[in-house]
């Protein structure tokens, strides 16, 4: 080390000249009894990303309170609100709205759903039947009615969800949200 | 490198800095007696540490208070592992503040110029109990709810701004939310803030002095970086071993059932710490002296010497008196803990209601990890609508005056009777006479009370359903205590009846039958079978069919393998099978076996054991349908039958 100018080396006891083992000794001992405590917390804070995927029940699909017969072939996408248990935390809210979906019947037995929310950045999208189009109202992304974007404003087209039918006649789908502002599918959660 | 450090030292003066707080001149060399201090400011940075990661998981309100540190104890990562540290670092600064006092007294290091450091120490030492008494309340359980009643009551009793002390400190009236907000905000934000200022405050003032050394030609002078360093970190390496072992020890910190004010706790306790104090209030010439004279003015009068000790000192033999006082308190302090200790260990009530407080936590705790989670008024609401926990409390306040529960009142507690001893003591009245009076001085050791009727610890079991069929007057004979007094006298003639009476003759009578062949005795277990079937109990499941007919046939005829009865069952009880609409037998003879030992049985039972189905004229129970809400006896009688999971 340079001299600094300011003078500092006049100890009043001269500064003694340690072993150079006790320096180590002095400062790993901090160090380690001040890590205890930090790196406990630390990893008590990193819970969120420690906790498992919420894998739900069964296969993850839910069965929509339209049947497919409720659903005209190539009519007016169907805005379907989804009701899911909600587990935050420590409580478990019993059937709370989630997200909603967009469902139209394409065929005697095919079902498109789009998730509402826009993949721009979050906004719930409206279905306008005097344009045939979505039309997201924040940022104004446009989608067709197959989802497909119509101006460069959202990354990606709107995100296609999952569709059975079942039993003949019962709608099920897998409901997920995607991350938005990337031009791939990213499911969250 | 060093041009950097250069750069920033012009500019901030860093390397003096470092300097002054790393090169202290430490006469007669380092020492083990000088760690106190920094063992304290360590613990004190394990506790911002910690404390702050675990305010980013709680939750202060009534509803959420409790819940939000039962997710940190349960469910998040090293959740248990940081309340844990938390928990016994308080403690542990607590018994590293005596030590720190300790050497400052015995070492004079209070005398002048360095009194202002001492009262700054004082001040610091109110604002950590401070702290630990707020940060007792903040899980919201029975333990810190309970005992920190007890700390705002003593508020209240201030002279003059008592009432108005304990409202602000309350946040109202009651203990609500506002409680919990305004104690997180004093332990969380108020308290360490102005410990960190007063802490600053006590380093600068002691660095101006210097370190007190008794003998500074004991050994050449050292600096604080890196002997005292060394030692100081070793001694925080003791502390860190002894807290982290205590948290491993005990899984963490204890978290009991969630606060409910409807709910008396006599498990109360403060922490450790004070119990020395709760002891001493606890002596009735302390009480007689009212509460502000044992919680407020002795103990201010305590502190108050102590904070004195610097002028004390001046004198020629203050620096003896201060030390003795010191030891004498602390002496004091260890022996009133102690007291306290062996007395609850002595109390079977206390320890009962420590054993029920710790079935409790075990019980809340298989309650909200259940999948449905915990209700949205929180995790009390849990254990007030469940049977395994409620029915104990209602069998002991409804059930335990005349009838026992394997031999306790349900929860675990001998039921006793203290006879109290009454003395003629003279008393001065209010306008100055004095006048004998009769006063309870003390009680007698307790009694146990004999049941007047039956112990129901096995009721509806095959055990017990055995029991009546075979020894019919032994299973009943708690009714012999029934004293023939005046008042009771019609009790007590029906008791007698009832011992008595047909079914007793009956079971005598047979009494042998069943040990005179073996196939008599599966006949037996037939028959218990059969009747144990029909209370549909949850442990009634896996009993087979053709034991069930063999039951049914002999309650039925009577007939046995070997023998017959003189009257079978039918004779004098009905019973409608479990699944059929046909009655067996007549109502009115002897109680109906319909459901017997089940939910549907003891409640209409319990509702009016009067009826003709059941006693009829020779019942003298209470009729518990008029004593209980539908509730209570849902869950009174869920928890007898076992229906709860």
């Amino acid at each position: 080390m340079s001299q600094p100018h300011l003078e500092l080396q006049e100890n009043p006891s001269g500064e003694p000249r340690r072993g150079f083992m006790t320096n180590i000794l002095a400062a790993g001992i901090g160090l380690v009894a001040g890590a205890v405590p930090a790196l406990t917390g630390l990893a008590f804070f990193l819970d969120p990303l420690m906790r498992k995927k919420n894998g739900g029940s069964g296969d993850g699909f839910l069965k929509m309170p339209v049947a497919l017969d409720a659903l005209e072939i190539n009519g007016e996408p169907q805005l379907v609100k989804i009701i899911m248990d909600k587990v935050d935390a420590w409580n478990t809210y019993l059937k709370q709205p989630v997200g909603a979906v967009y469902l139209r019947r394409t065929d005697q037995d095919k079902v498109v759903a789009f998730n509402s929310r826009c993949p721009h950045l979050g906004c719930a999208v409206d279905y306008k039947p005097s344009q045939e189009h979505y039309f997201c109202p924040c940022h104004t992304s446009t989608f067709g009615l197959d989802g497909v974007k119509q101006n460069e404003i959202p990354p990606r087209d709107l995100d296609n969800l999952e569709v059975q039918i079942r039993n003949g006649g019962e709608v099920w789908l897998k409901f997920q949200n995607f991350r938005a502002t990337t031009p791939e599918k990213i499911p969250v959660g | 490198m060093n041009a950097l450090i250069n750069w920033l030292d012009d500019r901030t003066g860093l390397k003096k800095l470092i300097h002054e707080a790393l090169y202290e001149n430490i006469p007669g060399g380092a020492r083990w007696r000088y760690v106190w201090g920094s063992t304290l400011v360590f613990t004190f940075t394990i506790q911002v540490i910690t404390g702050i990661f675990l305010w980013t998981a709680y939750s202060p309100s009534t509803t959420t208070a409790w819940e939000s540190v039962y997710y940190i104890q349960h469910h998040m990562q090293a959740g248990w592992l940081v309340r844990g540290l938390h928990h016994f670092s308080a403690s542990a600064m607590t018994v590293l503040l005596a030590l720190h006092l300790m050497q400052v007294v015995i070492d004079g290091a209070y005398k002048a110029p360095r009194e202002i450091n001492f009262w700054l120490g004082l001040i610091l030492m109110q604002i950590v109990l401070g702290l630990g008494l707020t940060g007792y309340l903040l899980p919201w359980d029975q333990k810190g709810y309970y005992a920190t009643q007890v700390s705002t009551e003593i508020m209240g009793a201030t002279p003059v701004v008592g009432p108005e002390l304990q409202q602000l400190a309350q946040g109202g009236p009651q203990y609500g939310h506002h409680t919990l907000t305004r104690f997180f905000a004093m332990h969380a934000g108020i308290l360490p803030g102005t410990l960190i200022a007063f802490l600053v405050l006590h380093i600068a003032v002691f660095r101006r002095h210097g370190i007190t050394v008794p003998d500074p030609d004991r050994a050449p002078a050292a600096t604080f970086w890196p002997d005292q360093v060394l030692k100081d970190g070793i001694a925080c390496l003791a502390v860190l071993g002894t807290v982290l072992t205590l948290t491993f020890w005990h899984h963490g910190a204890e978290l009991a059932a969630p606060a409910d004010p409807s709910e008396a706790y006599s498990a109360a306790r403060p922490e450790w710490y004070f119990l020395f104090l709760f002891q001493f209030l606890r002596f009735e010439w302390v009480e007689h002296q009212g509460l502000a004279f044992g919680a407020i003015y002795l103990p201010g009068a305590l502190m108050a010497i102590l904070a004195a000790m610097p002028i004390i000192g001046r004198w020629k033999a203050g620096h003896a008196f201060n030390v003795v006082f010191l030891f004498v308190m602390i002496v004091g302090i260890i022996g009133l803990t102690g007291l306290a200790l062996k007395n609850d260990a002595a109390d079977p009530d206390f320890t009962a209601a420590v054993r029920q407080a710790h079935e409790d936590s075990v019980r809340i705790e298989e309650l909200a990890k259940r999948p449905e989670g915990i209700p949205l008024e929180g995790a009390v609401s849990l254990l007030r609508a469940d049977p395994k926990s409620q029915g104990p409390r209602l069998f002991a306040r409804n059930c335990a005056p005349c009838h026992r529960y394997d031999g306790h009142d349900g929860t675990g507690r001998k039921v006793t009777f203290k006879e109290p001893i009454v003395e003629e003591v003279l008393e001065k009245q209010k306008d100055g006479t004095q006048k004998n009076v009769k006063k309870i001085i003390d009680y007698k050791p307790p009694v146990e009370v004999l049941a007047t009727a039956t112990d129901l610890g096995k009721f509806g079991s095959p055990d017990w359903i055995k029991a009546v069929i075979t020894d019919f007057k032994g299973t009943f004979s708690a009714l012999e205590n029934v004293k023939d007094k005046d008042d009771i006298k019609k009790v007590a003639e029906s008791s007698k009846h009832f011992l008595e009476g047909e079914m007793a003759e009956w079971s005598s009578t047979h009494k042998n039958h069943w040990r005179t062949d073996p196939k008599n005795e599966q006949a037996l277990n037939d028959l218990v079978a059969f009747l144990y079937s029909q209370g549909q109990r949850r442990g009634a499941t896996d009993i087979s069919d053709e034991a069930l007919k063999r039951g049914r046939q002999i309650f039925e005829t009577g007939k046995l393998p070997v023998g017959e009865f003189k009257s079978s069952c039918v004779d004098c009880h009905s019973l409608q099978p479990i699944g059929e609409d046909k009655l067996l037998g007549e109502v009115g003879v002897g109680p109906t076996l319909t459901n017997y030992g089940g939910d549907r049985w003891l409640r209409e039972f319990l509702n009016n054991p009067g009826h003709e189905k059941f006693y009829g004229s020779n019942n003298t129970m209470p009729a518990f349908g008029e004593r209980l809400t539908e509730k209570e006896l849902d869950l009174l009688v869920r928890w007898m039958v076992g229906d709860y999971e």
